[in-house]
């Protein structure tokens, strides 16, 4: 009698797990706890059982009536789950809600890099007037009046004396009258040039460096600005420093690095060179430091200037320098 | 500075190929820019041997040459008269470019076929012979480059050299780089006077009034010269840089100037009246005819080379048309001066003529080399025009300073380059160009500096010669000692950064525009006549009107960026940019920089997508972007009022916002004016902003305390009141936060509705009121109480009904 008990439940629970929809369970229900049900039918002829059996068996029938009665609304939650799923699946293949992303003009993004890294070097970022005296332009960075050096630069006038910077060098004597060694500053900021063509917009951008103490040397000038192009563009870059002129610095070295592009090889990028003309630098020139009132024996410095939209173009591949200031939304949002 | 290395090997023997040499100039800081071969037309020139020669069935003065070109026979028609069968020639194959410009190709000539050309000396640029063909002599292979046959082997190097380094505007002055970096000596070029007749005082004289603009003026006579065109060694140097042959004469003295760097200038001795040169400033106003047939006004600035009557040339910068050397010419004087750089940099400035000599004087020519030049040119003058030289010499000498001796520290110099040079090899170094130097001690040297290298005035100049001469590439690198101390940007810049980020978050994208704009552009704008914005820093000197006076107003800028965009398709935009407007200060020399923002948004709102419809954005959308950054910011109680009509001209009326924090206006925010719309062709609404960006920077703030998270749960109220439509709003909420009600956790508004049912000019405003305790749970009747205190409030004060 026990085993016909236990066999009910068993088979119970088998057809339980091949049940797939809620009519299956609420047939399986009628089949075992209906009113014509095997459980009901068992409880109901417990009376024909030994009565020393009959309390076990009871109790064992009513365990086996809750049990399955807890299975049948198990599996009913689980197939009304199933079924809500089937209805509510949705195509994760459809684009998201995207928010609209904007971009930072390219210039503004090389700018804060190099900021970023010479900060880094323990530089203090400074800004100056882009409409400048001929003084801080010109003359204290020794360049006087009627010097063919001025040639080097086709400057906008604003009155006899008054021009549009055509360099972020005023920042050095500007900071200089301002404050005794040492100094090590640098400065971005938009200059200006009266050239306009395919290689040449009549406004671009700088960064200005200036490193003011004692015993800094030429040698220093190369492992800073080494340091520099090693952060900016990666460690295997090789920099060339070459004997040049700036009336400012003496000695003066133009620094250009191997071509980003070909690596050396030689591309229309560096003009079949090899190599990409990038800083213009040099140790601070004494007439400069004599301008400003700084004790020459005690202090020298190096100099150095960096034109923003090259190295934009270099690090973006940037085809024309016109493209920065021509706004066209298919370029901005590139960046 | 155009140099020949054939030219260059007259002073100095080269060994290093041309690509090391190249390089090795550059790395001395004369930059090579280009290299050219000089004999690149004559890479399709071979040698050809005519094999037989018939007459042209068509034409009597031509032939048809059957030529060994080495590689098979050619037929070549030939006008040449001296063609024969077996001589041997230049024979162009199809493709040459010839000197003249003429690109070889296979023709017809009266009916037969020519595959090439056999050349004369002319037609290659290798001679003056055009009577015609250039006949090879010798035992050459048929075939051979011609390049290879007469050993034709000369570059061109295109030197691009700083303003500081006038002493390498010669070929003896490259030389005596190259020889330097090769460690030889260069050998100048052997100067002897011929024999010489007469005297030259009792035949001329010259005068200086002017000693400050021209320290030292020298001259030679010659006579019985005869003018003619150059020899052809003479005109294909002046070819190789570039420089066009004219007679004998002016060749010699352009010959000697590239040699030398010192500008010569012959004068027809005959055209000089009185015989003499007076060299004075020119009176104001003077007029005077250079030989570039100009006719020009002179200023008392301006310094003239005069005869007996008449200014003959403008010193330094450009003979006369008046004196200048002609067929007939037979006595000739010659000028070797030493002019002022300043002077000759003004005169060349203010008439606008950038010469050869000018361009050398203005940056200094060797005062010393005036009669080596004088004297070099004299020999080859009296040389290629058979003339005779008058005995002595002219040398008028003002110069006061002599040679100039530095002092060079070894130790020191050695410190500023980071260098471990001993004294000797310093000394070496200074000596390879020219420099004398004598050893003071252990540590130091005196240094004579060549009257040539006028821009060395300074110990740290020598300094620069041995860091070049050794090599900026074997100083070696290192880190300066820098205390280890952080570096705090300026507010400013962080703020700007923040900004642009926050923008850029919000979808904009940032444009650059240029600080100067056209001056109609305030016009386009529509400022106001009295507006202090039209008051501009103009440029002297612009590129272009559109580009003529410095920006007041960043917005001309930014609606033309979107003009440019709409006009390529581009029509949904959001655009922001940073920059400084420049205002004229009066009494300030230089403007007020102030830095400032403007942002556009014009097309959609959103993308259509499968979720989301496209809609055009409008006010609210450009109004909820400058909330979003004050709020990014911290910018807290920025408050937005309607701009009185009139009040800004390129934003419509009734559709533009004063944007202010405390009083203190700091921008405006509205929908682009309908005129101004079509003024940039936008074709479509457009809103902007434009934000005093430094008052921004100033008020945002970064200080934040934290408050006490809410403990008790709130309760909120709704309120629909009807008012007028002229209320605004804002004035509402405000109105509602002004009452001070603690229980007041926050107010806003969710509908704004008018229509029917709503009576006309009406409106119906529902915000929501939320209250809170932050002791207890608030209790309805206690809610219901203030919440009916505060409508009856906002009926009285604004004449509002409720619903009905």
């Amino acid at each position: 009698m026990e085993n016909t008990l236990e066999r009910i439940y068993a088979d119970a629970m088998e057809a339980l797990t091949s049940v797939t929809d809620v009519d299956g369970v609420s047939d399986l229900s009628t089949q075992y706890l209906g009113r014509k049900g095997h459980i009901t039918h068992y409880l109901r002829n417990i009376s024909s059982l030994p009565v020393e059996e009959r309390p076990q068996a009871g109790k064992r029938a009513n365990e086996i009536k809750r049990t399955l009665e807890d299975e049948f609304k198990n599996t009913l939650t689980r197939l009304a789950n199933v079924s809500k799923t089937a209805t509510d699946r949705i195509d994760v293949s459809l684009p998201g809600r995207v928010p609209e992303k904007g971009s930072l003009h390219p210039i503004t993004q090389i700018t804060n890099r190099i900021c970023s890294i010479f900060s880094q070097m323990g530089f203090d970022v400074v800004e100056g007037p882009e409409v400048e005296t001929d003084y801080y332009n010109f003359e204290a960075l020794n360049i006087p009046k009627n010097h063919p050096a001025r040639d080097m630069q086709d400057t906008f006038y604003v009155s006899d004396n008054v021009v549009l910077r055509t360099h972020t060098s005023p920042t050095q004597p500007r900071v200089m009258e301002k404050q005794p060694p040492p100094v090590r500053i640098i400065a971005p900021g938009k200059v200006y040039r009266c050239d306009s063509d395919l290689t040449h917009t009549p406004m671009f951008h700088q960064v200005e460096g200036l490193l003011v103490d004692r015993h800094v040397s030429f040698a220093d000038l190369k492992g800073t600005l080494t340091a520099f192009v090693h952060q900016m563009f990666d460690d295997q870059t090789t920099l060339r420093f070459r004997p040049s002129f700036f009336p400012f610095t003496e000695p003066s070295a133009e620094v250009d690095i191997r071509c980003v592009i070909c690596r050396g090889k030689g591309c229309r990028v560096c003009s079949q060179t090899g190599w990409l003309e990038i800083l213009g630098s040099g140790m601070v020139h004494p007439a400069v430091f004599e301008n400003i009132g700084y004790d020459t024996s005690r202090y020298n410095g190096f100099a150095f200037g960096m034109g923003v939209e090259r190295i934009a173009m270099l690090k973006y591949g940037i085809d024309d320098i016109r493209r920065y200031f021509d706004n066209d939304y298919r370029f901005l949002s590139q960046f | 500075m155009k140099v020949s290395l054939n030219w260059l090997k007259e002073y100095v023997p080269i060994d290093m190929a041309v690509p090391d040499l190249a390089d090795s100039l550059t790395m001395a800081g004369l930059e090579v820019e280009a290299v050219e071969d000089r004999y690149a037309h004559l890479e399709m020139v071979v040698v050809g041997q005519v094999v037989d020669v018939l007459p042209h069935p068509n034409a009597d003065r031509l032939k048809l040459c059957r030529v060994d070109g080495g590689n098979g026979i050619v037929t070549v028609v030939c006008g040449a008269p001296n063609v024969t069968t077996g001589v041997r020639a230049p024979l162009a194959r199809v493709g040459t470019r010839l000197p003249d410009g003429t690109l070889l190709a296979k023709t017809v000539i009266r009916g037969e076929t020519s595959e090439g050309m056999l050349c004369s000396e002319v037609e290659l640029g290798l001679g003056l012979d055009g009577s015609g063909l250039m006949l090879l002599e010798g035992d050459f292979q048929s075939g051979i480059s011609l390049k290879a046959a007469l050993n034709l082997f000369d570059f061109t190097f295109e030197i691009g050299l700083t303003p500081n380094r006038p002493d390498c505007l010669s070929m003896m002055g490259v030389a005596r780089e190259i020889a330097a970096i090769q460690g030889v000596r260069m050998n100048p070029p052997v100067s002897s006077l011929p024999d010489a007749n007469g005297d030259i005082n009792a035949l001329t004289s010259v005068t200086i009034e002017a000693p400050d603009h021209c320290p030292r003026y020298a001259a030679r006579l010659l006579e019985h010269i005869t003018v003619a065109p150059s020899p052809y060694w003479l005109q294909d140097r002046l070819r190789s840089v570039g420089v066009r042959p004219i007679n004998n004469m002016v060749d010699v003295t352009n010959f000697v100037m590239l040699e030398t760097g010192q500008p010569l200038h012959a004068f027809d001795f005959d055209h000089l009246s009185g015989h003499r040169i007076v060299v004075r400033t020119a009176a104001d106003q003077e007029p005077f005819t250079t030989l570039d047939q100009k006719a020009r006004r002179l200023s008392d600035q301006v310094l003239m080379i005069c005869d007996g009557e008449k200014p003959v040339a403008v010193g330094g910068v450009m003979g006369g048309l008046n004196s200048e050397i002609e067929d007939t010419t037979t006595r000739v004087l010659i000028e070797s001066a030493c002019f002022d750089p300043i002077s000759i940099r003004k005169t060349s400035k203010a008439l606008g003529l950038n010469t050869d000599a000018s361009h050398r004087f203005e940056r200094g020519v060797d005062p010393d080399g005036t009669l080596f030049a004088l004297n070099r040119a004299t020999g080859l003058m009296v040389a290629l025009g058979q003339g005779r030289l008058v005995d002595g010499v002219i040398d008028e000498d003002f110069r006061t300073s002599g040679p100039l001796v530095l002092p060079l520290r070894v130790g020191a110099t050695n410190e500023l380059l980071g260098t471990d040079l001993n004294r000797d090899r310093m000394a070496g170094l200074l000596d390879s160009i020219g420099f004398e130097v004598q050893v003071d001690d252990e540590e130091g040297l005196q240094v004579r500096v060549p009257s040539f290298r006028v821009d060395v005035t300074r110990p740290q100049d020598l300094m620069e010669e041995v860091a070049r001469l050794s090599g900026y590439n074997q100083i070696p690198t290192t880190f300066p000692m820098l205390p280890a101390q952080g570096t705090t940007p300026s507010p400013m810049m962080v703020r700007r950064n923040q900004v642009r980020d926050i923008l850029c978050g919000f979808g904009f994208s940032e444009a650059v525009n240029y600080s100067f704009i056209s001056a109609d552009s305030c016009d386009r704008i529509q400022l106001d006549t009295d507006d202090p914005r039209r008051h501009h820093i103009s440029l002297l000197n612009p590129i272009s009107e559109e580009q003529s006076v410095m920006r007041t107003t960043l917005v001309p800028g930014i609606l033309e960026a979107g003009q440019r965009n709409i006009a390529r398709q581009q029509n949904n935009l959001r655009l922001f940019e940073i920059g400084k407007v420049f205002l004229p200060q009066p009494d300030a020399p230089l403007p007020l920089e102030k830095e400032m923002l403007v942002g556009i948004w014009t097309g959609r709102r959103a993308k259509s997508a499968w979720h989301t419809r496209e809609e055009a954005c409008d006010f609210f959308d450009i109004k909820g972007t400058v909330q979003g950054l004050a709020l990014a910011l911290g910018l807290t109680a920025l408050s937005f009022s309607a701009m009185p009509d009139g009040q800004c001209c390129y934003t419509r009326a009734g559709r533009t916002a004063q944007v202010s924090h405390d009083g203190r206006m700091l921008g405006i925010v509205g929908e682009v004016d309908v005129e101004v719309v079509n003024t940039y062709s936008l074709k479509q609404p457009a809103f902007i902003f434009e934000l005093d960006l430094e008052a921004i920077g100033r008020l945002a703030s970064d200080s934040k305390q934290m408050a006490t998270i809410p403990r008790f749960p709130a309760t909120a109220r709704d309120i629909t009141v009807i008012v007028d439509q002229s209320i605004e709003s804002g004035g509402l909420l405000d109105a509602v936060a002004q009452f001070g009600e603690k229980l007041v956790a926050e107010i806003y508004l969710f509908d704004v509705f008018a229509g029917d049912p709503i009576p006309a000019g009406k409106k119906s405003v529902s915000f929501r009121v939320v209250y809170r305790s932050a002791e207890r749970t608030l209790e309805d009747e206690t809610v219901n109480a203030i919440h009916h205190h505060l409508t009856h409030r906002l009926i009285t004060e604004f004449g509002a009904a409720l619903p009905a």
